[in-house]
Parts: C-alpha cells; sequence; structure tokens
C-alpha cells in the first residue's frame, strides 16, 4: 500500500486536521458533545492511519510503544491525580469545587484535567491494541 | 494530615491499589516492581484495619464521590458486612504478594512480569472496589475490571502451559455472560426505578411487589452473580482457570475472587431486597438451596476422581462455596453469619492448599498429579505440615478453624429445622475426607520413585506458614470471626430472624 502516492500525499495531508480536530472534541467536551472518549478514539486514528498507510514500524517510529506504555499509564495517573489533589486540599475524592478560586472554575478545571486524563488513555489503548494485533505471528500451525 | 487519611479511607483502599497498578507497569526492574506491589498491598491492609476500627466506633460509613450527595452520586458503603469480605481481600493479597516473589520470575518471562503485576493490582483493587460500592451500576464495573484482570492473569499460565489459554477464554466468555446478566438486570431495576444507588434501590422496590420487570430484573442479576460466583451449575469456567493460572496467581483467585461475588449475592438477596419477600423466600429455597446440596456432592465426587492436584482443589472449591451458598439459603440469622464465617475461613483454607501444592510444582518444576507426589512429603517437610493441617481443617476437624465454620454451619441449620440438610453436610464433609487423604497417602507413606532432596524456600513458605497459623488460631479463639459475622448478619436479615 506504501507505493500508492494518492495515499501517501493524502494521509500527510490529513494527518495533523484529525489531530486538531481530536483536540476541538477533546477540549469542546466542557460545552457540547465531546470528551476524551471520543477525542481519544480520534486522536489515535490519525496514528493508526499513518501505520496503515506506511507499515507498521514506521508507524513505531513515528510513536514508540514505550511512550505509548508511558502515556497510556500516565492518563489513568493523572486522573487519580486531580482525585487525590482534592483529597489532599481537604474535599472528598474527585471533589472538583476545591480546586478553582470559585466552585464553578473549580468544576471547570477538574472536568478538563480529568477529560485530558481520559482521552490520554483511551488514544494510547487504541494505538497499543492497534499495535499488538498487527504484531502478531500466526505461524505455528501444526 | 491523619483526618484526611481517616476521612478519605473508603476510596483510599481502592486506590491505593489502583493507582500503583499504573506505576508499576512502567517499572521494567523485576524486584522494584515487585516492591512496589508488596508496599501497595501492605499499605491496603492496613487501611483495612484501620477501616475495621473505624467501622466499630461508626457502624455504617458513607463515603460520597465527587461529594455528590448519595442517591444521584457515587457512594462507596462501608459498613460491618462489607468490612470482612474487604479485611479477606487485602490479608490474602498482601500474603500472596510475598509468596509469588519467588513464583512470578519462574513462571513468567522477564519482560512481561512488571505487566504481571500491575494486573494483579488491577485485580485486587477490583475486588476491593466491588465490595466497597454501594452502588449498582459502579459495582459491575469493578466486577469488569477484576475479572478482566483476572482473565489476563490466567492466560499468563500460557508461557508453561498452553492449556492456560482454553482456560482464560472459557473464563472470559462465560464471566462477559455473567456481567452482561448482571448489567441487564441493574437496567430493568433502574427503569422502573429510577435510581442506581443500592440503599435507595432497598427503599423503592418495596413498592413493586409483584412488578414483572423487578421480578426479571432481580432474576438477571442473581443469575449473573452466580455465574461469578461459580455457583454449581455455572461453575464450569473455574476449575481450569485456577488449574492453569500461574502458581501465585491460583492463589489469588482461589482465595479472593469468588468470595466478593459470594459477598454481593448477599448483599443482592438480604440488603437490597428484603428477606421476608416472597420473591427472596422462593428463590432461596427453591433455586439456591438445592443447587447448593448439589454443588456440594458434585464438587466433592468430582475432587474424588481427579488426578491433577490443582484442578482436585478447584472442584473442591465448587464444594465449599456450595457450604456458603447453603449458609445464605436457609436464610437465617445464624446461618448467614455462619456462611460469612466459612467465607473467611475458606479463604484461609483454600489460599494455603494452593500455595501448598503450587510451591511443591516450584520444587519439583512439573504439574502435581497424584502419581508424582509420592514421598514428597519427607523431602519437604514445613510445606507437607502445613498441606496437612489445612487438609483437616478443609474436612473440619476440631482445633482447626474449618471445625468453627462447619460447627456453625450445622447448629444454624439444625435450628432452622433443617436436620437432614446438617446431614447432608456431614456426609459430604465424610466425602471430602477420601481425596484429601488420597493426597496425604500419597505424599507421606508411599516410597519416592527416586531420592529427592529438595530445600525448602524461606521465601515461599513464609507466608504458607503465616496463613496456616492463622487456621489454626482462628480454630482456637474464633470470636473475631463469629462476632463480626454475627454483626454481619444481623445487619443483613434483621435481629429478629
Amino acid at each position: 500500500m506504501n507505493e500508492n502516492p494518492i495515499l501517501r500525499v493524502s494521509t500527510k495531508i490529513l494527518f495533523a486536521p484529525i489531530i486538531l480536530f481530536g483536540l476541538y472534541v477533546q477540549f469542546h467536551g466542557d460545552f457540547g458533545p465531546g470528551g476524551g472518549f471520543q477525542a481519544g478514539v480520534i486522536v489515535a486514528s490519525a496514528f493508526i492511519l499513518y501505520s496503515i498507510v506506511f507499515g507498521v514500524n514506521e508507524g513505531k517510529k513515528l510513536f514508540p510503544s514505550n511512550i505509548n506504555l508511558f502515556l497510556l499509564a500516565l492518563g489513568g495517573l493523572l486522573y487519580g491525580g486531580v482525585g487525590i489533589a482534592s483529597m489532599l486540599l481537604g474535599e472528598e475524592f474527585l471533589s472538583y469545587n476545591i480546586l478553582g478560586s470559585s466552585p464553578q472554575s473549580g468544576q471547570h478545571i477538574g472536568i478538563l484535567l480529568i477529560e485530558f486524563g481520559v482521552g490520554l488513555t483511551v488514544s494510547n489503548v487504541m494505538i497499543a491494541l492497534f499495535n499488538a494485533f498487527v504484531s502478531f505471528k500466526s505461524g505455528k500451525n501444526k | 494530615m491523619t483526618d484526611i487519611l481517616i476521612k478519605n479511607l473508603p476510596i483510599l483502599v481502592v486506590l491505593c491499589p489502583l493507582m500503583m497498578s499504573l506505576i508499576v507497569v512502567l517499572i521494567p526492574n523485576i524486584f522494584l516492581s515487585w516492591l512496589l506491589t508488596f508496599a501497595s498491598t501492605f499499605v491496603a491492609f492496613i487501611f483495612s484495619i484501620l477501616l475495621y476500627q473505624e467501622v466499630q466506633i461508626h457502624s455504617t460509613i458513607s463515603y460520597a464521590l465527587g461529594n455528590w450527595a448519595p442517591p444521584l452520586g457515587i457512594e462507596y458503603v462501608i459498613d460491618k458486612v462489607s468490612i470482612i469480605p474487604i479485611i479477606i481481600i487485602t490479608l490474602i493479597g498482601f500474603l500472596t504478594t510475598i509468596f509469588s516473589s519467588k513464583m512470578m520470575p519462574d513462571e513468567i518471562n522477564e519482560t512481561s512480569i512488571s505487566k504481571v503485576y500491575s494486573l494483579w493490582l488491577l485485580a485486587i483493587a477490583g475486588l476491593i472496589g466491588l465490595v466497597t460500592t454501594g452502588d449498582a451500576f459502579n459495582l459491575f464495573v469493578f466486577l469488569e475490571i477484576s475479572s478482566l484482570a483476572s482473565v489476563a492473569l490466567v492466560a499468563m499460565g500460557a508461557q508453561k502451559d498452553k492449556q492456560a489459554l482454553v482456560a482464560a477464554y472459557n473464563y472470559l466468555i462465560i464471566g462477559a455472560v455473567g456481567a452482561t446478566l448482571y448489567v441487564i438486570g441493574v437496567g430493568l431495576l433502574y427503569g422502573i426505578t429510577g435510581t442506581l444507588n443500592m440503599a435507595d434501590l432497598s427503599e423503592r422496590v418495596v413498592d413493586l411487589k409483584n412488578n414483572k420487570a423487578l421480578i426479571a430484573g432481580f432474576g438477571f442479576m442473581i443469575v449473573g452473580i452466580m455465574v461469578k460466583a461459580a455457583v454449581f451449575p455455572m461453575h464450569i469456567w473455574l476449575p481450569r482457570a485456577y488449574a492453569y493460572a500461574p502458581s501465585a496467581v491460583s492463589v489469588l483467585l482461589a482465595a479472593t475472587a469468588t468470595k466478593a461475588s459470594l459477598y454481593i449475592l448477599a448483599r443482592i438477596l438480604f440488603s437490597v431486597f428484603d428477606i421476608a419477600d416472597d420473591l427472596i423466600i422462593n428463590t432461596l429455597s427453591y433455586v439456591i438451596l438445592p443447587l447448593s446440596i448439589i454443588a456440594m456432592f458434585a464438587g466433592t465426587i468430582m475432587a474424588i476422581y481427579e488426578k491433577d492436584i490443582k484442578r482436585l482443589l478447584a472442584h473442591s472449591s465448587v464444594a465449599q462455596i456450595g457450604y456458603i451458598t447453603l449458609a445464605f439459603a436457609i436464610g437465617t440469622k445464624a446461618s448467614v453469619a455462619a456462611g460469612f464465617i466459612h467465607m473467611f475461613n475458606h479463604a484461609l483454607i483454600k489460599g494455603a492448599l494452593f500455595m501448598a501444592i503450587t510451591s511443591i510444582s516450584f520444587y519439583i518444576q512439573k504439574r502435581v498429579t497424584l502419581s508424582n507426589l509420592s514421598g514428597l512429603g519427607r523431602a519437604m517437610p514445613i510445606t507437607f505440615f502445613c498441606f496437612v493441617i489445612c487438609s483437616l481443617s478443609l474436612a473440619g476437624l476440631p482445633l482447626t478453624s474449618g471445625f468453627i465454620s462447619k460447627l456453625y454451619l450445622i447448629k444454624a441449620s439444625i435450628s432452622a429445622d433443617g436436620l437432614w440438610i446438617a446431614i447432608l453436610i456431614l456426609f459430604s464433609s465424610a466425602l471430602s475426607v477420601i481425596y484429601l487423604w488420597k493426597m496425604i497417602e500419597a505424599l507421606w507413606l508411599q516410597k519416592p520413585k527416586k531420592e529427592i532432596i529438595i530445600k525448602e524456600n524461606p521465601t515461599i513458605y513464609t507466608s504458607l506458614l503465616i496463613i496456616t497459623f492463622l487456621n489454626i488460631y482462628f480454630g482456637l479463639d474464633a470470636s473475631f470471626v463469629v462476632d463480626s459475622s454475627i454483626e454481619a448478619a444481623e445487619k443483613l436479615v434483621g435481629v429478629s430472624k
């Protein structure tokens, strides 16, 4: 597939807009439909498209597995970290009100960080799943 | 600082292994990842002890996640009932983590060890979350966390025996069906009551007697949980999963996984629904009671004919789960208390037996079957000693914890006019002596095929000795287990019954 110039060029053109759209869905999640889950999948689809067109090895060069694993865990830790921060400030787990100067701004900061954590984890889980399936070697059919 | 700690204990006990699992996955060093796992399970155990003290003072602790008031927000409830499984899970989790330090590198290759420990913590966190939450849907989430993590853990056994993949696949499919049934039930109940909070649910179902959707929802929930708890006809995933999982995983799953689901079963039967309701009385006496009695005998008989020791113990678990559900099915205060007593004691007994058998297979580097056990008892006296003590405990001999649970179970069934149930319990315990004796005979009385010299490893037998000691200790002084179980039963079925 990586011989076809139309695919190669259109993938390179589409790559950045897909991520941009993902970020839009991510940060627009506060006000309208969207949020971490959807945005995570959209961002991951950019990387998955790249791997499909240029091959898995190129895809792994663009986005190495260890960074993938690191970001995957980081998203969850960010989520938990917001919860722990609100506990340390004297409120319950994930009680966002305390995070800002007023309850409204606290809720805003809280949900933004949480959704960012979700987005990070979801996109990296998608990429990790894709890589796991395409790197699977079926050989020993005895 | 301490008041922040005390205030947030119900979430911290779940959060500690959950967050640590995300950190452990990033650590490539085997020892370091074990150490962090060990530390977080230890801290979770300390938290559960602190929670126990808190529960003694406040009786019920309700914790609102994100400060959203309970019926709307997610609520975590720690009361005298849920503290028992929390202590079981954290205690066994802590002991098996010590046990796993030598076992894991033996069975799993270096690159995947930190991931296995991450799953390990995730499974423990899922199980703790399962019992702390007071929200029916949040419960489903934790049910999935714990069972998906344990499926992956079982599949790791494939590095030694490819059968583990089949076992994990079975576990995955049957477990997923169970979880789906549960969530269908929750959906139906949510449809007619408009709430997911268990305490709120229990108030609202009172007005909905004979509502068809309620009955269907209840049925779906119960069957879903019974699949997870491996109650008799839904137990097929269990023997394979326990038999082919990596050693330490078998110990963890056998001792904790079904206990959490059994607790959920009790919670739904007695706490969400009312024991005086016809629906529950009929379910108990026409569904759960007969199934438990069949489980007691079917599990024991399958164990008698089994040659592979890990499978044998797994079949015996099916029978022991039968005792616990039988206790719930009788439905009096004394019998439900007996169920909780046996839940606690069985975790200790099965944990110890699986530890003994898997450490034997570690020493001889083979799967343990009845034929290659012969004479090994003399080569490894400490492991053998613990194995015998815990076998006696499983059979229910005096001075062991197993005796206490059998005693209370039989007393409860006699006082509920179930003399025939008591006789059946005694009969099936007598049958269980057959398979226990087969193993002990092979270990001690048979001549070894060739001279084997085995040096027992202290890191392996330390936790085995601790858990065996607990077996004897709770046989001599059962007041802790018995008192907290009776309090739990009072909370569930009411003082009068």
